[in-house]
């Protein structure tokens, strides 16, 4: 789950890493207010949960409180990467003299933390990473140790930053560190960390993903996903337990499994069809489930059929099977549906759904192809 | 012959008294397990499945009375972490994790911990083990296999149910098929199941089952051409997952990049490895 800029600088706040003085806005009124507060220049940022927000206008930089109002105004009314502006931080503008990446993510091949850092902030570290590699220093933290001091020295050295600022930069590389542990983060980033004129270290922006598997000891950032950046359908799919993911086909997927719903995708495709989305009903799917998931399904009007297909282990067939005859009585589509039930009490299943009219395959293929035909027009 | 699990296997069920735990642990024993003990904190000293099965408060009280040597955990994932920690510590060789949302940064730990211990684990997030005719070790349904030489390896669940059941409609009988889970950090990768097939002498073949995310079966082809001599068959799923989305799998994501099946079947067939377009192909290919 991602959080926005504000949110996560306040946490950087929360361990020491200095921050610029500011408040997040989500009126033009409000903007010149905290810009009058602040006094002198400001910078205004849209918060938005996409990159290039800069590029797009979404940063702008403003003298007096007028001018912040009125670029509060535009930005507010700005959608950036289809993502309406809902809130914009006000920020007193920095003098920066020098621009640094600092970053702690997880590194899934070494099974450990790492963190990052390079000279060269402000751009993203995914282009620094792939034209200048050289210039990314990387420590791997033990997860059992945590940050060591002279990791972080290692680091202040690695990048070359002046010795004077050695033991501010140890401080916000411990702050980090902690942040990134205390919130079961998968990504914190301070990009840039900026070297003042006036000589300090101050960290203007800031990014934080956290881990989803974590929410259940995080119920405060449970709340602070920002639904804009997620289809609508997909936030409901999470209420029941579904794990949904829209495209942009018109042949709906049901399927018990996440490895099994992308390959049934793939074989759709292979079989020249377009999945509609993504549906992994889980283990132990209950027919409440299968009802809610063939609910959204047919709320994307891209569909044009649906492929259920279940390998039963755990699930078992005949319970998918009244769950489709129980969400088919309530919602009586008028597309085709092809389903094809294997594994644990597949028989029985097979023997429910007779009564329900529907298309039926034994074979992975043969149900996409049938699938692939029905959503052309063509029902078998 | 088959790996990790076999007939001298001794399982302890921790989580036996939840509703999985007591559906899987019967399931397990009637395909033949040996299943000595369950262990439940607060629970200690009842019995379960018809008096069958005692119930012990901890890890460390039930391998000393039953001299168990592995360990399958069904407990709800903010408890697992403990689970696995706990069983590490009671030096059972081999814990499989079935659990599935297990917060990553406790996978680093539990990894970081196991690195100095004799213990083996499996998962999480997997459908654990089976050894067809021998033992079973998780939730794969033990009637969609028969025994044989060919060694499964899978990120996944249920398509690995499928693989399975395409191998039995074409008379393929498996030696062991292990489940290492679709987590992005996980206790047994595809490159230690593949060096214990390549050392198994009844494995001759082996079928590997990959998705999007992360680049183990990239490392697993590098492996794959400097250290196998057996054949290996593999497929992979998400061709048409989009980047940035995570598909069911916490380790199922392309990540600035990186992750794509497209790299990963490149860098398996460069090698040799046969990837499959699907997994009813699968049997055709061995």
């Amino acid at each position: 789950m991602k959080i926005h800029e504000y949110q996560a600088k306040q946490i950087f706040s929360h361990y020491g890493i200095p921050i610029p003085k500011g408040r997040v806005a989500s009126s033009a009124d409000e903007a010149k207010q905290i810009a009058e507060e602040l006094g002198g220049k400001v910078v205004i940022k849209a918060q938005v949960l996409v990159g290039g927000r800069g590029k797009a206008g979404g940063i702008r930089l403003a003298k007096h409180p007028n001018e912040a109002r009125d670029l509060a105004a535009q930005i507010l009314s700005m959608e950036i990467k289809g993502l309406p502006v809902r809130k914009i931080l006000i920020d007193e503008a920095a003098n920066i003299e020098t621009e640094i990446y600092l970053g702690i993510t997880n590194d899934r091949s070494a099974r450990k933390p790492v963190m990052m850092s390079s000279a060269a902030g402000g751009v993203e570290i995914e282009e620094v990473a792939r034209l200048t590699p050289e210039k990314i220093i990387k420590v791997h933290i033990d997860p059992l140790l945590g940050l060591r001091d002279y990791q972080a020295r290692d680091v202040a050295a690695g990048i070359d930053l002046p010795r004077e600022h050695w033991k501010s930069f140890i401080a916000i590389a411990h702050g980090l560190w902690q942040a990134y542990l205390d919130s079961d983060a998968t990504l914190a980033e301070i990009n840039p960390l900026v070297i003042t004129s006036d000589e300090r270290l101050l960290a203007l922006d800031g990014k934080m993903l956290i881990d989803d598997n974590a929410l259940f000891r995080h119920t405060d950032f449970a709340e602070m996903r920002d639904l804009d950046t997620e289809a609508p359908l997909e936030t409901e799919a999470r209420k029941y337990g579904l794990s949904y993911i829209k495209l942009e086909g018109d042949i709906g997927c049901l399927v018990n499994g996440a490895g099994l719903a992308m390959t049934t995708m793939d074989i759709i495709k292979l079989n020249h069809g377009e999945p509609a989305n993504f549906l992994d009903i889980g283990g132990g799917a209950s027919a409440e489930k299968v009802t809610a998931a063939l609910k959204i399904i047919l709320r994307d009007e891209n569909v044009k059929a649906i492929l259920l297909n279940v390998f039963g282990g755990i699930t078992r067939c005949d319970e998918v099977a009244h769950g489709i005859v129980s969400a088919l009585n309530e919602i009586k589509p008028n597309i085709p549906m092809v389903t094809r039930l294997v594994g644990t009490n597949a028989e029985e299943g097979r023997e429910i759904l007779a009564s329900a009219q529907m298309m039926t395959a034994q074979t992975l293929v043969e149900a996409a192809q049938k699938a692939v035909m029905a959503a052309k027009g063509g029902i078998a | 012959m088959s790996i990790l699990i076999d007939r001298e296997t001794r399982l302890i069920v921790q989580g036996i008294t939840g509703n999985e735990g007591i559906f899987h642990t019967r399931q397990m024993m009637s395909y033949g397990t040996n299943v000595v003990a369950g262990v439940t904190p607060g629970k200690g000293g009842e019995w379960v499945l018809d008096g069958k099965i005692p119930v012990f408060d901890s890890m460390k009280i039930a391998v000393e009375a039953t001299g168990a040597n592995t360990s399958i955990i069904f407990v709800p994932a903010r408890f697992a972490t403990d689970a696995v920690f706990e069983a590490a510590d009671a030096d059972i060789s081999l814990i499989v994790c079935i659990t599935e949302g297990i917060p990553v940064q406790d996978m680093m730990r539990v990894r970081g911990y196991l690195d100095q211990k004799q213990s083996r684990l499996v998962g999480p997030n997997c459908p654990g083990l089976l050894s067809p005719g021998k033992s079973k070790v998780g939730i794969i349904p033990g009637n969609i296999s028969i025994p044989g030489n060919i060694g499964v390896v899978s990120r996944s669940g249920t398509l690995t149910y499928e693989v399975l059941y395409a191998l039995k409609l074409n008379h393929l009988g498996v030696s062991t098929c292990v489940g290492i889970g679709g987590d992005p950090i996980n206790g047994t990768d595809f490159i230690d199941v593949l060096s214990m097939f390549e050392g198994d002498p009844h494995t001759e073949k082996i079928v590997m089952i990959g998705e999007i995310g992360g680049n183990d079966e990239e490392r697993a082809a590098e492996y794959i051409s400097s250290k196998m001599t057996k054949p290996v068959v593999s497929f992979i799923a998400g061709q048409t997952a989009p980047p940035g989305k995570r598909m069911g799998h916490a380790g199922a994501i392309i990540e600035g990049g990186s992750g794509s099946a497209k790299d990963k079947i490149h860098a398996l067939e460069e090698v040799g490895v046969k990837v499959a377009h699907h997994p009813e192909e699968i049997p055709h290919l061995l």
